[in-house]
Formats: C-alpha cells, sequence, structure tokens
C-alpha cells in the first residue's frame, strides 16, 4: 500500500522517505525520519508540544499533512544547535529553569525560534502571547519568559541568529 | 496516538480544477489549514475518501480589496482588513493554528458542541448523537435539530462588516451575502454546496469596527460569545457569534440603532435587545446561565469601543491581551 | 556551601533543551508491536461475553487478550489488590480496559479493536457519593467496608465537643473542593521486551518503578529477578504515573508471549481514564476559637469520591485528616473521613495528596474567623503557628518551621498592610499558607528496610557514578543527586553520571511521590559519600602526611594547607590502598512517635512550609476574575539548586492557580430515562482547562532557609507544599475584592456573579454546599494529644480499628 518516495527537507537535509498519504509530519518525523525530539500530547491541536517550524513558521506537525511538506524547509529541535554549540535558547532554557520535564520543550524553542527571528526583542507581553499555544504544566512560564527573555538578549549581543 | 483514517490526497493548482475533482467525487472534501478537519477525522466524525487540498491555489491567497480564502488567519491579522476582521482573527485558537488556518476554513468551521467534538469510543459511550451516527441530541433530548454552536469568530465580525463571499463550482459561480452562507442547524449548517468551494471574501468600506470574544482563556478556546460591531454609512450593524447554530445579525438591535447617536442610554436598550438574542446552550465551556448573563455586558463593551471610548483596560481584561 | 545553594544548570539539563531526552514514546525497538486497549463504553456492567475471533483475524493483529489471561489481581496498597490488567468480568468506569489487542501498528490495534464485540449486562450506575450512601447494592467491590463506602475512618485527639463548648466562637462551614487531574503533557507510555536470557525489561513513564516491578512480578507471577523496570523520565507526572497502570501488566505479558518488544501509548482521553487525580471532597469544619484568636478544637468531617477502585485511596483518606494539625496549634482535633466507590475512573494522588481539599477548608475559615474577631489574617495567623520541635495532637513530630518568616516575608513585600481591605471595591488581597510531608514516614507496603539506597562507584579516572532507584520526573531528582554527591566529594556535579529508576541496576528507592526523593535519596547518598570520602581522605592522608579530618575536598581537588591533589590522584591512592571503590548509603526515616492504628499516615522526617498572598481583581458586572500577581515564600530547609528551586513553587503556584480558577475533572450523567451513560464531560487538553502563558500572572518567589536535621544540608522538599495555600488565597483575595464567599473550588466567574446577585438581594453573599449527608462514621479511635497524658497508643477503639484493617 505503500507510495512511493517523497522529497523532504528537514534540518536543511534533504530525505527521501516513503509515507502513507494519512501520515501527518509528526508521525513520519517521530516514526520514519526518526526524529522523536518533536513530541505530542493530544495529536488534535490542542497544546502545542509538537511545534515545528514550517518554512520558518510554527506550526503543529500532528495537523500538518506530510505530504503538504514536500519542497518546504522543515525544522524540528534536532536541527536547533551548531554543531556542538547550543543554540542561545537552549542555552538560556537550560541554564535558567525553563525545561523541567522538557516535554513541552522542543515545541516551545522551536515557537520561540520563530519569534525572535521576526523580533529581537520583544516585550514581556509579545513572549507571552507568542508561546500562548504551547501548554506547560511544570514551570508555571515565568522561567521560560526569562530564558527567551535572556536568549533574546544574548542574541542580540553577540550580533548573531 | 491519533491517526488519521486512510483517504486519497489530491492537490489541485487551481479552483477550477479543484472544483472539477469536487465534483466528480462523492465522497471529497476539501481541506485548506486542515486545523479543523483534521481533528474531526482523528477522532472519527467525518471520514471522506478524498481531501482536496487548496493549499496549492495561489488565486485563493488574494490580499487587498478582496481576501482570499485561502489566507492564513496569521496573514489576516497582519493584513489591512478591518479592526472587527484582525480582532476576530487574532483571538482564534493560538499562533500555531493561525499559521496554519485559513479565513476560509474559519467561515466553514464545523458546528461545535461537546456530545460532538470526542473521540469514537467516547461517543460510543453515549450511543452517539443526532449529529454523528446517532438518534438523539443529548443537548435538548427533544430536539429534531442538532443544536451544535456556530464557532468561529470571523464569520460574525464580516457580517457586522456586510461582507459577501464568492462560491466557484464547476457549473458556475455566484456571489451571496455572509448571512446567506448560513443555515441555522447544527448538521447543516451551510448553505454551501458541496460542490462549491468559498474562494474570496469582498468586505465593504466601514468606519469603524470590532470584536468581542468570550472564552476561559488568553488561548486556544473557541468562543462562547462572539459580539462584533461595525459602523458604516448605512448605520450600525451587531453581530452575534457561538450562540445559535449559525452566527447571526442582529437585526432587531441594528434596526433600533439607525440614526440614533450611541449615548449610553442608547448602548444600554441596543445591548439589551442583542443579549436578548443570545440563546446558549449547555454543549460548550463555562456556565450556561452565565454566558446568557454577560451577553449584554459584551454587547456593551462593543458598542462602546465603536463609539470610540477606550477600552482597552477591559479588553485586556477579557482577552488577556491587547488585539 | 561549595556547589549547594548556586544557581546551575542541572544536570540533565542539555538532554532536555536538544530533544535527546528519550521518554518512553520515543523508544523503538527492533521487530517492535503495538498495543491498543479496549475499554468499557460502560459505566457498571458484568461482561457476558467477548467475541475476539474477528480481531484475532484481523490482516495484522498477532494477539488478542482478555480478562482470562490476567488471574490475579493488583493495586498500589496492599489493602486494595482491587484492579485486573484487563477486567474479567465486573467493569466499573467508562474507560475500565477489558481487552487488548497487539498488532504490526497501532492503526491496525485500534481497528480490531472495534471489531470486538463485547456483550455487557449493565447495572445502576453509581454517579456521585450520594448515590453510593443511597445504594449500599449494586456493590461497585465486594470489599468495601460498607454498602459502596470503600473506608470509613473516625480519630479523635482530645475531647472536642469539650473543646468547642469552651471556645468563645465556633465556626462551622462547609466546602467542597472538585476533583481535577494531573494533565502531563506526556501521555503514558510502556514497551516492553524479552531480552536475550528470555527476562522481561518494561521502560515506563512510571514514577514509581519499584512498585510496578512487584506488580509485575506478582500478576505475572515471574521472578521479580527476571524483571527489570526502567523508569524513562517522565514528561510531567505530578502524581499521575504514581500509580501502577493495567497497560504496563498487559503490555509485559504481551512481550513474554509474543516474544518481541510491545509498545503502548495511551492517548489524551485514556490518560483522562488513567486519572488517579485529586478526589472530590466535601468537607464540614466545627472549629472552636478563644476572643484572641486562638484555635481550642477543630472537627473536620469529609465525604470523598473515589471513582472506581481503592487506588491510594486509603492512604488518601488518611491524608485528608491527618496533616491538618502541623500547620497551626490544634489542641484538640477530631477527624472523622469516608470514602465512597463510584462508577468513574478512580482518584489517588496528586501534588498535595489528600491535603489540598482540608487546607481550601481550613483557610478560608480561618479568614472567616479572622474578620469576625476583627484580627488582620496574618497576625491570627502568626499567633497560632506551629511550634519547633514540637509533637502535634495526633502524635506528628514536627522539626524546623520557618512558617513566621513566610508569612512575614509576603505580608511584607506585598504591602498587605497597606493594602488589605483597602484596595476599593473590585480589587482584594488573600493570605494562607500550608504545610506538607518531606516523604512519607512509612513505605507503601509494610516492611523495615531502607526506602531510598544510593550506590557509588569511583575509580582512578576520577569519575564518579551514582546508583539510585528514585526517579526522573521533570523535578530534578537527578540534580539533587549528582549536587549532594558533589558537595561532599568537593567536584563538580557534572563530573557524575546519574543513573538511576532501573531497578535492575540500581539499589531499591521507592519512587518520585509523597516529596519524599531530596530527603530520602539525599540522606542516602551522603551515607554513601561520607563512606568514600572517608576511604579517600584515609589514604590521601597517608600520602600528604596529615590527618584524615584535616582534609579539605573542594573544588576537583582534595586539600590539606597549601598542599592539594586533583580528585582522581586523590582517587588512586584509595584504590591502591582498599581496592576498588564503591560505597553505599541508605536511608530510612526515624520511627514516629504515634503508636495507635492509623499513626502511620502523616509521619515524616520533616515538614516544608508555605505562605502565599494572592492579589485578585473582580469585575462587579460579570463575576470575570483577573489574577495580577502572587506572592510565595517557602521554607525549603535548604536550597540545592535555586533555579530548580524556584521552578518548583512557581510551578506549584501555577498547578494550584489553575485549580483554583478553572481545573476540574466532571462527569456527565445522561439523562437516566434514556441512558445509563456516565461519561467524562470534557477528557481532552482544549476542553480541560488549564492556564495558558497569557493566564499566568507574575509570581514573586522567596525561599526561607530554615535547615532541618532530618534532612539532607536541611533541605526539605519543595515540589508539592507551595500549591497548597494558593487555593484558599485565592478565595480570600475574591472576597476581600467583592466580599463573596464561594466556599467551593473552582471559583468560576458564574460561581462569583451568582453570589453578588445574592449580595445585592441582601441574603448570604456565598455560593458553596448547603448541606452534609449523614454519613454513618464509626466511633473514634481515641488518642489523648501528647499534652493530655497518653503515650501516643488509642485508648479506645483500637480494636475495632484492627479488625476493619484485617478484614480488608
Amino acid at each position: 500500500m505503500r507510495q512511493g518516495e517523497r522529497r523532504l527537507t528537514v534540518n536543511g537535509e534533504p530525505a527521501a522517505v516513503s509515507f502513507a498519504p494519512y501520515k501527518t509530519l509528526l508521525e513520519v518525523l517521530r516514526e520514519d525520519l526518526n526524529l522523536t525530539g518533536t513530541k505530542h500530547g493530544c495529536e488534535l491541536g490542542e497544546c502545542g508540544a509538537c511545534a515545528v517550524l514550517v518554512d520558518g513558521e510554527p506550526k503543529l506537525a500532528c495537523l500538518v499533512l506530510a505530504l503538504d511538506c514536500q519542497g518546504r524547509r522543515v525544522d524540528t529541535v534536532e536541527g536547533l544547535a551548531d554543531g556542538p554549540k547550543l543554540h542561545p535558547l537552549q542555552a538560556a532554557f537550560a541554564d535558567l529553569g525553563a525545561a523541567q520535564c522538557g516535554y513541552c520543550t522542543p515545541g516551545i524553542l522551536m515557537t520561540a525560534k520563530a519569534l525572535l527571528e521576526k523580533e529581537p526583542e520583544p516585550s514581556r507581553e509579545r513572549i507571552k502571547e507568542a508561546i500562548s499555544g504551547n501548554l506547560c504544566r511544570c514551570t508555571g512560564y515565568q522561567q521560560i519568559f526569562e530564558a527567551i527573555e535572556g536568549a533574546a538578549k544574548r542574541m542580540r549581543d553577540e550580533g548573531s541568529r | 496516538m491519533m491517526r488519521l483514517p486512510w483517504f486519497q490526497y489530491r492537490a489541485p493548482q487551481s479552483v477550477a480544477e479543484a472544483a472539477r475533482i469536487l465534483a466528480g467525487e462523492g465522497d471529497a472534501m476539501l481541506i485548506a489549514g486542515g486545523t479543523d478537519l483534521l481533528p474531526n477525522m482523528k477522532r472519527r466524525q467525518m471520514a471522506p475518501k478524498m481531501l482536496v487540498s487548496l493549499s496549492s491555489i495561489d488565486a485563493l491567497k488574494r490580499n487587498g480589496s478582496v481576501y482570499g480564502a485561502g489566507l492564513t488567519l496569521t496573514q489576516v491579522v497582519n493584513s489591512n482588513a478591518p479592526k472587527a476582521l484582525r480582532q476576530a482573527a487574532h483571538q482564534v485558537a493560538t499562533v500555531h493554528l493561525r499559521n496554519m488556518g485559513t479565513l476560509g476554513g474559519n467561515l466553514c468551521l464545523d458546528t461545535r458542541c461537546n456530545y460532538y467534538n470526542q473521540n469514537y469510543e467516547w461517543r460510543k459511550a453515549i450511543d452517539f448523537c443526532l449529529k454523528k451516527d446517532g438518534d438523539v441530541c443529548w443537548v435538548a433530548t427533544a430536539s429534531k435539530r442538532c443544536v451544535a454552536a456556530s464557532s468561529t469568530d470571523c464569520a460574525p465580525a464580516l457580517l457586522a462588516l456586510g461582507a459577501r463571499v464568492h462560491l466557484v463550482s464547476s457549473s458556475g459561480e455566484r456571489e451571496i451575502g455572509l448571512e446567506e452562507l448560513y443555515n441555522n442547524d447544527g448538521m447543516d449548517y451551510l448553505k454551501r454546496r458541496p460542490d462549491e468551494i468559498l474562494t474570496e471574501v469582498l468586505i465593504p468600506p466601514s468606519l469603524a469596527s470590532t470584536y468581542w470574544k468570550l472564552r476561559r482563556r488568553g488561548a486556544f478556546d473557541f468562543p462562547v460569545l462572539g459580539v462584533a460591531a461595525a459602523a458604516s454609512p448605512q448605520g450600525v450593524r451587531i453581530a452575534l457569534g457561538a450562540v445559535a447554530s449559525r452566527p447571526f445579525l442582529v437585526h432587531k438591535a441594528n434596526d433600533f440603532l439607525e440614526g440614533k447617536e450611541l449615548t449610553d442610554e442608547v448602548i444600554d436598550e441596543a445591548a439589551k435587545l442583542v443579549a436578548s438574542r443570545a440563546k446558549p446552550m449547555d454543549n460548550a465551556d463555562l456556565d450556561l446561565y452565565w454566558r446568557k448573563d454577560v451577553a449584554v455586558e459584551l454587547a456593551r463593551y462593543a458598542l462602546r469601543e465603536l463609539r470610540g471610548d477606550d477600552m482597552r483596560e477591559t479588553r485586556l481584561r477579557i482577552a488577556r491581551q491587547l488585539v | 556551601m561549595k556547589v549547594l545553594g548556586k544557581p546551575r544548570r542541572r544536570v540533565d539539563g542539555r538532554a532536555k533543551v536538544t530533544g535527546q531526552t528519550r521518554f518512553a514514546d520515543d523508544i523503538a525497538l527492533p521487530r517492535m508491536l503495538h498495543m491498543k486497549l479496549l475499554r468499557s463504553p460502560q459505566p457498571h456492567a458484568l461482561i457476558e461475553s467477548i467475541d475476539i475471533a474477528k480481531a484475532k483475524a484481523h490482516p495484522g493483529v498477532h494477539l488478542v487478550l482478555t480478562g482470562q489471561d490476567f488471574p490475579v489481581t493488583f493495586g498500589i496498597l496492599p489493602v486494595s489488590q482491587d484492579e485486573y490488567p484487563l477486567a474479567p468480568q465486573h467493569v466499573r468506569y467508562v474507560g475500565d480496559p477489558v481487552a487488548a489487542v497487539v498488532a504490526r501498528d497501532e492503526q491496525t490495534a485500534a481497528e480490531a479493536c472495534d471489531l470486538m464485540e463485547v456483550k455487557y449486562r449493565p447495572l445502576q450506575t453509581i454517579s456521585d457519593p450520594v448515590e453510593a450512601l443511597q445504594n449500599p447494592e449494586p456493590r461497585i467491590h465486594a470489599y468495601s467496608e460498607l454498602g459502596n463506602i470503600h473506608r470509613l475512618q473516625a480519630f479523635e485527639f482530645g475531647d472536642v465537643d469539650e473543646a468547642l463548648e469552651r471556645a468563645d466562637h465556633v465556626f462551622e462551614d462547609l466546602f467542597f473542593y472538585e476533583g481535577n487531574t494531573h494533565l502531563p503533557i506526556e501521555q503514558h507510555a510502556s514497551v516492553a521486551a524479552v531480552d536475550g536470557e528470555g527476562k522481561l525489561t518494561l521502560w515506563s513513564s512510571t514514577q514509581v518503578p519499584h512498585y510496578v516491578h512487584r506488580s509485575l512480578a506478582r500478576v505475572l507471577q515471574l521472578p521479580a529477578s527476571h524483571i527489570r523496570v526502567i523508569a524513562t523520565p517522565n514528561g510531567g507526572g505530578f502524581g499521575g504515573k504514581c500509580d501502577v497502570c493495567n497497560h504496563e501488566m498487559v503490555v509485559g505479558k504481551a512481550a513474554i508471549l509474543l516474544g518481541r518488544p510491545v509498545k503502548i501509548c495511551l492517548n489524551r482521553e485514556e490518560v483522562f481514564y488513567m486519572h488517579r487525580g485529586r478526589h472530590p471532597v466535601l468537607m464540614k469544619f466545627r472549629t472552636g476559637v478563644t476572643k484572641d484568636g486562638k484555635l481550642t478544637g477543630m472537627h473536620l468531617q469529609t465525604l470523598i469520591d473515589g471513582g472506581g477502585y481503592g487506588s491510594y485511596g486509603t492512604a488518601s483518606t488518611f491524608y485528608t485528616g491527618a496533616l491538618q494539625t502541623v500547620t497551626y496549634e490544634v489542641p484538640r482535633y477530631k477527624f472523622e473521613a469516608a470514602r465512597v466507590f463510584t462508577n468513574k475512573p478512580p482518584c489517588g494522588p496528586k501534588r498535595g495528596h489528600g491535603t489540598p481539599q482540608p487546607r481550601f477548608g481550613q483557610e478560608v475559615q480561618l479568614d472567616k474567623i479572622a474578620e469576625k474577631l476583627a484580627i488582620d489574617p496574618a497576625e491570627l495567623r502568626l499567633n497560632m503557628v506551629a511550634k519547633p520541635n514540637s509533637l502535634t495532637a495526633n502524635w506528628l513530630k514536627i522539626g524546623s518551621i520557618g512558617l513566621e518568616q513566610c508569612i512575614r516575608t509576603v505580608v511584607e513585600r506585598s504591602a498587605w498592610k497597606s493594602r488589605f481591605r483597602k484596595l476599593g471595591p473590585g480589587r482584594g488581597l488573600g493570605l494562607a499558607c500550608g504545610s506538607y510531608l518531606c516523604g512519607a514516614g512509612l513505605p507503601i507496603y509494610f516492611n523495615k528496610m531502607p526506602q531510598s539506597g544510593v550506590q557509588l562507584l569511583v575509580d582512578r579516572s576520577g569519575q564518579v557514578t551514582a546508583f539510585c532507584g528514585a526517579t526522573e520526573i521533570g523535578q530534578g531528582s537527578d540534580d539533587v543527586l549528582a549536587a549532594i554527591i558533589a558537595e561532599v566529594l568537593g567536584i563538580d556535579p557534572f563530573d557524575i553520571r546519574c543513573v538511576t529508576g532501573d531497578t535492575g541496576i540500581t539499589p531499591v528507592d521507592l519512587g518520585s511521590y509523597s516529596s519524599r526523593v531530596t530527603v530520602m535519596m539525599g540522606n542516602a547518598a551522603i551515607d554513601a559519600s561520607n563512606k568514600i570520602k572517608n576511604l579517600i581522605a584515609q589514604a590521601t592522608a597517608e600520602q600528604l602526611e596529615v590527618a584524615p579530618d584535616k582534609l579539605v575536598f573542594a573544588n576537583g581537588r582534595v586539600a590539606f594547607d597549601g598542599r592539594s591533589v586533583t580528585f582522581a590522584e586523590a582517587v588512586s591512592f584509595a584504590e591502591e590502598k582498599f581496592g576498588t571503590l564503591g560505597a553505599l548509603g541508605s536511608y530510612k526515616p526515624p520511627r514516629a512517635p504515634g503508636r495507635y492504628k492509623g499513626a502511620g499516615v502523616g509521619p515524616s522526617p520533616a515538614y516544608s512550609y508555605t505562605a502565599c498572598v494572592v492579589e485578585a481583581e473582580v469585575d462587579p458586572a460579570t463575576g470575570w476574575i483577573t489574577v495580577p500577581k502572587i506572592w510565595i515564600a517557602h521554607d525549603i530547609g535548604r536550597t540545592i539548586n535555586p533555579v530548580l528551586a524556584r521552578g518548583q513553587v512557581e510551578g506549584s503556584v501555577y498547578m494550584g492557580l489553575s485549580e483554583a480558577l478553572m481545573e476540574e475533572q466532571v462527569f456527565r450523567r445522561l439523562p437516566p430515562k434514556l441512558s445509563r451513560a456516565l461519561v467524562h464531560k470534557i477528557p481532552s487538553l482544549l476542553e480541560y482547562k488549564s492556564l495558558t502563558s497569557l493566564d499566568m500572572p507574575e509570581v514573586d518567589t522567596v525561599l526561607i532557609e530554615d535547615p532541618d536535621p532530618n534532612c539532607p544540608f536541611g533541605a526539605k522538599e519543595v515540589g508539592q507544599g507551595p500549591l497548597l495555600p494558593v487555593m484558599p488565597a485565592v478565595a480570600n483575595a475574591i472576597y476581600d475584592a467583592v466580599g463573596v464567599r464561594i466556599d467551593e473550588l473552582p471559583i468560576t466567574p458564574d460561581k462569583v456573579l451568582r453570589a453578588l446577585e445574592l449580595k445585592a438581594a441582601g441574603k448570604t453573599p456565598r455560593v458553596g454546599p448547603t448541606s452534609f449527608p449523614a454519613v454513618p462514621y464509626p466511633e473514634p479511635v481515641i488518642v489523648p494529644p501528647p499534652w493530655e497524658g497518653g503515650d501516643g497508643n488509642a485508648v479506645k477503639g483500637h480494636e475495632r480499628t484492627k479488625l476493619k484493617v484485617s478484614a480488608a
């Protein structure tokens, strides 16, 4: 029943993979590409745990058909670090307590990355709004806000992305 | 993990091609952002044999004097659309879902009900319901009609703005007032024929407009009440969402407001007329009676903002953000 | 302190931000199959037949299991071994598992589940405690104490009626706390596989691998030595993964029968059915108080909705009473409790286990008392804080108490004195306090063995590996383990490898529940570290020619005066002198002074304390509630890692506020004339409401350090206690804002508006329970409090309780 191979670009690398048409990006990432860094909490668009970037925009992998991602750029948490060097968001999340159990973390990191690429100096209110589609049950969000602010500052200081 | 049932998938490049496929297939459904359809399919509320994707059709992304149905809600928020529509689009679901969901999708959003938006296994435990696979409407057991609630935010805003929509099928096209798109029936809630594609939204000029959404949290939640108000040279129009199976214009209030200045007294009177039309059912979040009780307040907020009052503090409290 | 108290990246932080933390559902093994459970759509029924033929014949299906395959029951408590992995006959809630399919993929397994035909004979649905009291039959469980009452408890510590008669005022109040659930974002998942030797390994998102290990041995009738349970890092626990789960048993059996790895991951709806969350509790408080604001006695009655199985319920029932005496001086205390069975998913422990409900009642009642006596609520509490190193009326031993300082801190930082009752209409402040266990004094099954063990392996390379059964559920238990060892040995926590939560290779630790890990694992870690340190010190002292106790272990070196060697060199000396190095440490809590039957629930090596002020704004026209800010101070004893400690406090504030305002695990009974259905109203992350980032207020957090001698470096718990005062502080703030009492949780705008309407009509401005049904509580076990003589034994009623327990 398998369809032919399809081409996706995940974390900058081309991937040829065959999957059934009913599979969502979430399933293909986790089950066919073995990229289990992207998590799931409901698969219905109700928690934000599976957020990834599609052409740079945060979207929910659980409601994106993998078929629709052909020719698009998909970025997941696995591609966030630059080799051994953590992305400033990753470093800030690890240092400042923004990841407790770490389960909602990949989705929030990717969402925050998209925010900071558009707005290098977001206010606390903008940060709150940007991650309001990512439920976290551990932190109470405060340390997440602080980590995003900390990373934004570091990225501005370093003038890097 | 919740998974989709099997389906065939087509991604036409043009509206005409999409319309042709749709006409030729008995059991096909359109998919744009997928944020409404895919969860419903995962819960087996629907299992079409074919999905016809609209996401590759550039013509549906027009953004200017007309708004393409394929614009994402984020694109609508960032557009030059009237304020009520931008406020409505901004308050749909979450950042991620707005990056995916489209204007046309939000207008065609399936009606919602706590007895219906549940997994197959859950619905089996209540022996299903009138809207899908069952015989009884559990919200109103004597009702012959499904009372699932229209939950679109954009529709009340666009109704108040007097918008029209463009529908295309393989046999022709037509333009109708948005009000004519909806039926007050939780099952047969759209007058769009199954072979038609909603392609564009046309919005006439307005002077001012606003949308107020009542929901529990600052994100995720569907409206339990939506109040839109718009002023144009033709007068003030108020529309309600989430309190019936269709969004609707409150003609009684709109007639009352004709030619009147929005004084406190006029606003109070109009708000009461609006609230009297809000008939929420016990099939959504929050206490039913409370939702009815506060409709008058929300209507008042909308009219005051339309008048030009600074409602930012109230909006911050209700919406948890400035929108 | 070289390590403790300094903000640090947690030792497992990097894995969490790179997506490398492997949660249970991230595991994929060669030839792995997938399992799905078929669950009962009936709330209460007997299974007449199950036809599995079609499911078995479905292409891709490898195995179908039913209740007939599992003759042995299990349960977390020895007194309630009342669950079958798959119900063989009697289903007790919508969602009770009745069959399992193992197939090539999840989709196929789900399809096959739908092909099974189960015939049920429906029984009467028991939907709430009142129905349970009214209908002793049909019995949900044959072993319950009386009809559908699962457990009855009654204890009296001193003559409470006499104390209330003596009081200047007696306050009688009813409160209701709706049930709610943990809602971890990670859905429960387990993978079972048989290894090359034919032994079973289970990876599972569990907080209690040790108890899962025991249950698997019992249910699968295998030697425990042939089973290995590995707790994968939990994507949130909060108590929701500290019961043994049906799917863990079934997936284990399937892997054994098929000889292939089998995985199951629950969907979100199933997580709501797994539940084991906060019990709905109806409470009646009668409290005597003198005119200057001293409590004379308290009488608490509870009626607890347990759901369909025992779970931790017997312990939960005790906890609704036992810790009421630990916060303030309560000279005499009586509590009567009843837990009933209903046809809903079983309740169990959620953050605060059994104590948030009565804490809510007591703290709101204190607010009412303060107002009546015209005493500031903060002063009232300061005047009655329990004393350090004291015994409570029910014979709990309290060590350090930082509560006074906590209260003073939040009062000062919130500018309480100038703002309470002075913020004007629609705005208010509320204060409340709480206390919590630092680990349950007794293990879940009776034994006198250690409750936590730590093993250290140290070698000439300088590497230290720590083995411990403790379970990382996000709270940072690995970080605590590394930090404590690092502190003792003077090395960097990142130089320690933590191997945890694996019953095959780590010493027993009972698990991540009851806030026990820091204290119990921490003390065991100190024990093991000191043993290693002594060996290293002895050997190094010889080399440096000093006395061993003069050596300082710090900054990765072992030093005396100007002379020092690296830690690795020092270890080499020790390895040369003593041979291969290792050490074991263990911990068992001190024996509690209470001697009466039932004294086992409540004792702890130490208690943590918290005070909280909530600011609330209420819109009088809609009842809409906004919480702009919360101040909280928590007596943590000593802070191990302030970054993580603050996260625990703020996470507790978040969860408490979410419970206060919106979370509820509620059910829908369809019209009984038309249907027997009793379903979870909203089993989804969308409709079970929890706070988003936009709903979360600013939190001002202060950690108060009052070290407790029973705790590692004085460190007490921080994961649960800070939740307790939040809910009552919200209720009290709403009263300050608009003068209405909402005596039930959650506090929603409709309840506030209803109370405001009552107020406007000149009626009592209160929404809450108005009656307490007649509950057949037994004669209480009578235990004199320490200051009224006695030795901690019961003087009356002991025999009855004993009989009841053995009958159970």
